[in-house]
């Protein structure tokens, strides 16, 4: 028997590490330790219902988990043979009590490729890996396939980057291959950069040996001996992952000279950001690894052509290297099935914001938004009402309701206006402000900005100042076609792709969101009440018996009024504290 | 055989080789496409594209967004647009953003005329800037020589360029990020605690007023307009070569005459040549040279060769701050500016009557260094520096125009005595190779007892990086180098270092050209051709002198027969020799 404890960042902050602990206890105590395995594994991707326990073999899938049950499961479900009950998922509309995670609406449109092994492996254990056809491909490539046929693989399986670029992975390969040079490099993109997104920490935590496998693969196509692997700093778990990942793989000579003695040979070695959102791009990237300050270069020359230290490199995301041993393994008319025409394959996704089921999701292209949001997503949380969503993080847009039955694939999403980006998708309800929304990205883009170009180091600034004098109630309609012209033009000229899409989620909000525009600068009011400078207090004259304490408790002193009589706030004064409608006890304060 | 291909630009047919950028292009077909951070000083193999100021951005059909011209290459069949209103609305709002972020200084700024945003930002008609916000700016950095006033900089990165890949120096990075990123020295320290040996190469290469020379200007009018004080002036051989260009002229115009004819005219008590003092260094560096070449030849071990030049004060500072460790090796003798303040105020005050505090002693440089050399704690008696400060060739031209002076319509002006004499030799000093050909017309004769056949030593001459030559002192071959711009010293240096070098004697000038390539220069606007023409003018007023040998100069012969005794005797030493410090661990981190 094994009991699985999710180990995804959720769930350890809820604390499935004494969960863990909890249950080998008990087993001790009850002498079963050698009979019951349990395992702490990779992100099972449920965020919503963490910690997450799972009982093999019969595939009981336990929900909101605390220490204290661990006691409880050994006692009934391991040793008599009961399931715990009250801590079985129950489905929301349905009302009944599903065991199996097969059978749940947030598990049965997902098909988990680059998730595979997460939530079902030991990520630390390569003999885990290898039993669920771990460096098989590796194998295969090395002994049955030339170099050219792993690249023809590729190609017609129709694997683009899942990093944001959507470029075909076979052909970037190919370009690699093509360049001579006596160092090449394989360089995986571990960098995940958008604020909230873990898709590619949790392949790292969960199944670190999926990227090594891949890179090797790489590296056998274009004459690669080397690998880097450029992982930002503040993944400390991924990157311990990693490293027991690298020594278990080289103690199996699966990573190091003459690889299964095919007379390949590769090794990996792993370096760190330093909290930059620009090093994710790829040049970026390379001169980080370099030494220099992380500021991207123009492309052309690509770094195919002329990379690390000016050799050819191949520069992959994390995401993009977990599918490749499964196309090798599968073959690449399966994986090109999945998925839409131009979109071949599934993507991870982190599902957040104003929705039930928030979580890791990986489905195939051609999904539609409706499917995520409704029925994997579990609708709008509290009941309230759908109004955007946003996908492709700081580089992406806002999609509205009618956009709900887009199949989700690279192409679609742009053409209605935003990007698949690297996998965020947040959701949004009637009490999101847009331009609010649009503001939050730019305060982040303004951060990140390397500062090399003109229009990405003040444009964006002077974008984030536009959106907050906006938010301030001090914006002008003129503003609004100052938003946009400045906005095109950013696009239009920056240097790389942080700039190139930065003003996107301020595209995509004037566009389907133009109203919002126009209430805050015309009528300077905030109709999701979000923006705070644009909400006033008000208190209603006929509930308000004038009893004082409003006034009493205001940090401004901009209450007026007599006691007995109704009392006014000064809206100018006003410093929007919410002390007033707090301290009411007749319900005569509200906000308009 | 170069493969061509073609391509239209602005509806025009054009044929390059492969490779070819866009920019590069267009040029060949007389299309002008504005550029701002982009610079090519072609001669001296320096090109610096970032691509971040995208201002020379184009429209490439085919092509999502524009491409920067001055690094995207051409391809066959290739249509470019370089000035329709797509790219016109881009480049003009690219332009308003970076104004949106400097201050509104024009009226008082010392580029305002000469600045390479305001001719774009005149070109761009831009009349109003629609977006306004929040401006970068920071402390105002005076060093003795450069100031750098950083709410100005645009981000070219032309300096830090010059400073890490041509000079190797390192004072100047970028530092920060985004909005808030700037060129500075490592954690923002002010340039004089930095490794800056203020070469002025940044000054030279800044398109606006973010990096500026400190200006003597004001000290000197009041110092003239006062009756009380007796100022005297020395001129650098580079100024000759470069002043006219300030007033309309061709590079490479010798303005000598007028320039003397111009400082009389401000109201120098007196006009000297800053050239005679080179002949003065050639007497005390070339014995010395002789000095340690004979203990060489006769078998002394501990004697230091080669020897180094030591007259340019940024190379000076350059191997106090990274070599300090081979101090000894250069030559103890002072600069020609420096050699000239304790004879003017030792010699030429004793018999002009006057103590040495009366006298102001001010040089006219090519050079932005020269400024921080004056004020050099060894070069001061009792706090009284021996020349009190140096103008830039800039701050002189604008001064004359201040003054209302018709420079073209000048007389020719001779210098005065005794002070005023020089050689050809010293008129080369401005150049690169001037120094040690110079150096080589004395040390030959006083060698060999011989004379020159022929006084060119053209095998010296020319503006790769690092040049050598044997030269042969009758039977003797000496092995002679020559490194312009510091970061080829530094590979000569390394050399010497390492055991490897085979020179005798090396020369080295710190900027690119040598003297007239000073950061005080008139604005090359990254044409290095001007630098060409400007040495070509030098070797020209050396061939029309009747005397080219520094030690045939009757005045320098008066002077050690009146006063010094000899080259390098004690009073020589004590007034013409310097030593030197080590700076290595002067890095001061607040």
């Amino acid at each position: 028997m094994h009991i699985l404890i999710c180990g995804g960042t959720g769930c350890r902050a809820s604390a499935s590490e004494t969960i863990q602990n909890n249950l080998q206890e008990t087993l001790k105590i009850k002498g079963l330790e050698d009979e019951v395995q349990v395992v702490m594994t990779g992100c099972f991707g449920f965020c919503e219902k963490g910690p997450i326990v799972k009982i093999l073999p019969d595939n009981t899938f336990y929900t909101e988990v605390k220490p204290e049950d661990a006691e409880e499961i050994i006692e009934e479900h391991i040793i008599k043979g009961r399931k715990v009950m009250r801590l079985l998922y129950t489905d929301p509309e349905k009302k009944e009590v599903v065991s199996d995670s097969k059978h749940m609406n947030f598990y049965k449109k997902q098909i988990r490729i680059a998730l595979r092994n997460c939530g079902f492996i030991n990520p630390e254990n390569i003999d885990e890996y290898i039993s669920r056809d771990g460096y098989a491909a590796l194998g295969k490539c090395l002994t049955d396939m030339t170099p050219r046929l792993v690249i023809d693989e590729i190609k017609a399986s129709g694997l683009r980057g899942r990093g944001g670029g959507g470029f075909p992975t076979g052909l970037k390969w190919e370009f690699a291959s093509k360049n001579k040079a006596d160092q090449k490099y394989v360089v995986c993109n571990a960098d995940e950069g958008d604020p909230g997104a873990f898709m590619d920490r949790s392949i790292l935590e969960g199944d670190p040996h999926s990227v090594l496998e891949a890179m090797a693969i790489c590296a056998y196509t274009m004459g690669a001996t080397k690998g880097v692997i450029y992982i930002r700093a503040e993944y400390p778990l991924a990157i311990q992952r990693l490293k027991v990942a690298i020594k278990q793989a080289r103690e199996y000579g699966l990573l190091g000279n003459d690889i299964l003695g095919s007379g390949f040979s590769f090794d990996v070695e792993m370096r760190y950001g330093a909290g930059a959102f620009v090093c994710g791009e790829e040049t970026a990237l390379i001169h980080s690894m370099e030494g220099l300050r992380g500021e991207p270069t123009v492309k052309p020359p690509f770094p195919a052509e002329s990379g690390y230290n000016g050799k050819p490199t191949n520069v992959n995301n994390v995401e993009t290297f977990a599918n490749i041993p499964v196309i090798i393994n599968k073959g690449a008319a399966w994986f090109n099935k999945i998925g839409t025409e131009k979109s071949a394959g599934t993507k991870v996704f982190a599902l957040a914001g104003k929705i039930n089921n928030v979580g890791l999701i990986e489905v195939p292209m051609g999904t539609t938004l409706r499917e995520v949001i409704y029925e994997i997503g579990g609708g709008i949380k509290d009941g309230k009402k759908f109004k955007a969503v946003q996908t492709g993080g700081p580089s992406g847009g806002c999609l509205t309701e009618k956009h709900l039955d887009t199949p989700i694939d690279f192409d679609n999403l742009i053409a209605v206006g935003s990007m698949m980006g690297s996998g965020g998708m947040i959701v949004m309800d009637e009490d999101d402000c847009m331009v609010s929304m649009a503001k939050f990205y730019l305060d982040f883009t303004v951060e990140e900005s390397c500062g090399k170009c003109t229009p990405c180091r003040v444009g964006n600034k002077r974008l984030y100042e536009l959106l907050n004098k906006i938010t301030e109630g001090k914006g002008t309609k003129e503003d609004l076609d100052l938003l946009r012209n400045l906005s095109t033009v950013i696009k239009d000229t920056s240097l790389c792709g942080l700039g190139q899409t930065s003003p996107n989620p301020v595209l995509s909000t004037i566009e389907n969101f133009y109203d919002e525009y126009i209430a805050h600068v015309e009528d300077h009011k905030c109709p999701a009440g979000q923006c705070k400078a644009l909400m006033q207090y008000v208190i209603d004259p006929e509930l308000c018996v004038g009893c004082t304490l409003c006034a009493r408790n205001c940090p401004v002193d901009c209450i007026a009024g007599e006691r007995k009589e109704a009392h006014v706030i000064d809206a100018a004064s006003c410093i929007k504290c919410g002390t007033c409608m707090d301290k009411c006890k007749f319900n005569a304060i509200s906000i308009k | 055989m170069e493969k061509m291909i073609k391509l239209i630009i602005d509806n025009k047919l054009v044929e390059v080789p492969e490779g070819t950028t866009i920019l590069d292009a267009a040029k060949e077909i007389g299309v002008e496409i504005p550029t701002l951070c982009y610079m090519h000083l072609g001669d001296m193999g320096i090109e610096h594209k970032p691509g971040g100021c995208r201002i020379c951005v184009v429209e490439v059909e085919g092509r999502r967004n524009l491409a920067p011209s001055c690094n995207s290459k051409c391809t066959e069949g290739m249509v470019v647009n370089t000035h329709n209103m797509r790219v016109l609305n881009a480049r003009k709002t690219v332009l308003e953003l970076m104004l949106s972020d400097h201050p509104f200084d024009c009226l008082v700024c010392a580029k305002s005329g000469n600045c390479d945003l305001q001719s774009i930002a005149i070109k761009l008609g831009v009349r109003e800037l629609h977006y306004k916000g929040e401006q970068s700016t920071y402390k105002v950095d005076y060093s003795p020589s450069i100031i750098r006033d950083m709410d100005k900089c645009i981000m070219c990165r032309r300096c830090e360029t010059m400073c890490n890949d041509v000079q190797t120096v390192g004072a100047l990075s970028a530092v920060n990020r985004g909005f808030e990123s700037v060129v500075a020295p490592a954690f923002e320290m002010d340039l004089e605690k930095s490794t800056c040996t203020y070469c002025g190469q940044c000054v030279a290469v800044c398109p606006t007023g973010a990096l500026t020379e400190k200006d003597h200007t004001n000290q000197l009018i009041r110092d003239l307009a006062d009756p009380k004080k007796i100022v005297v002036v020395q001129t650098a051989p580079a100024v000759r070569a470069a002043l006219g260009e300030e007033f309309g002229l061709e590079p490479g115009t010798l303005v000598t005459g007028k320039m003397v004819a111009a400082l009389r005219q401000l109201g120098f008590n007196s006009v000297f040549d800053t050239d005679f003092a080179a002949d003065l260094t050639i007497m005390e560096e070339g014995t010395e040279l002789l000095d340690r070449l004979k203990r060489h030849l006769d078998g002394d071990k501990d004697v230091k060769l080669p020897i180094l030049t030591s007259c340019c004060p940024a190379w000076v500072n350059f191997f106090e701050h990274h070599f300090p460790c081979m101090k000894d090796i250069p030559s103890t003798a002072r600069s020609p500016q420096q050699m000239f303040g304790p004879i003017a105020k030792n010699y030429l005050a004793k018999q002009m009557g006057i103590k040495r505090e009366d006298m102001i002693v001010v040089s006219i440089m090519p050079c932005l260094a020269k400024k921080y050399e004056c004020q050099r704690d060894e070069f001061k008696v009792d706090g009284d520096p021996d020349v009190n400060y140096s103008i830039s060739t800039r701050e002189l031209a604008n001064l004359i125009k201040q003054a209302n002076m018709d420079f073209l319509g000048l007389p020719e002006g001779e210098f005065d005595n005794p002070l005023g004499e020089s050689t050809g030799a010293g008129v080369i000093f401005g150049t690169t190779g001037g120094v040690i050909e110079a150096a080589a017309r004395t040390a030959y004769e006083v060698y060999t007892g011989k004379t020159l056949e022929t006084v060119d030593f053209k095998a010296l001459r020319g503006m790769e990086g690092i040049r050598s030559a044997k030269v042969d002192f009758d039977g003797l071959e000496l092995n002679i180098g020559i490194a312009h711009g510091l970061g080829n010293a530094r590979k000569l240096l390394e050399d010497i270092r390492d055991g490897k070098s085979q020179y005798h004697a090396i020369e080295i000038m710190a900027c690119p050209g040598g003297c007239i390539g000073g950061g005080g220069q008139p604005l090359h606007h990254g044409d290095s051709s001007i630098l060409k023409k400007r040495a070509a003018a030098l070797y020209r007023e050396d061939e029309g002198k009747a005397i080219r040998k520094s030690h045939e100069n009757p005045y320098i012969i008066k002077l050690y027969e009146e006063f010094l005794g000899k080259p390098c005797s004690e009073l020589s030493h004590k007034l013409l020799h310097t030593h030197y410090f080590d700076k290595s661990t002067d890095i001061e981190i607040e």
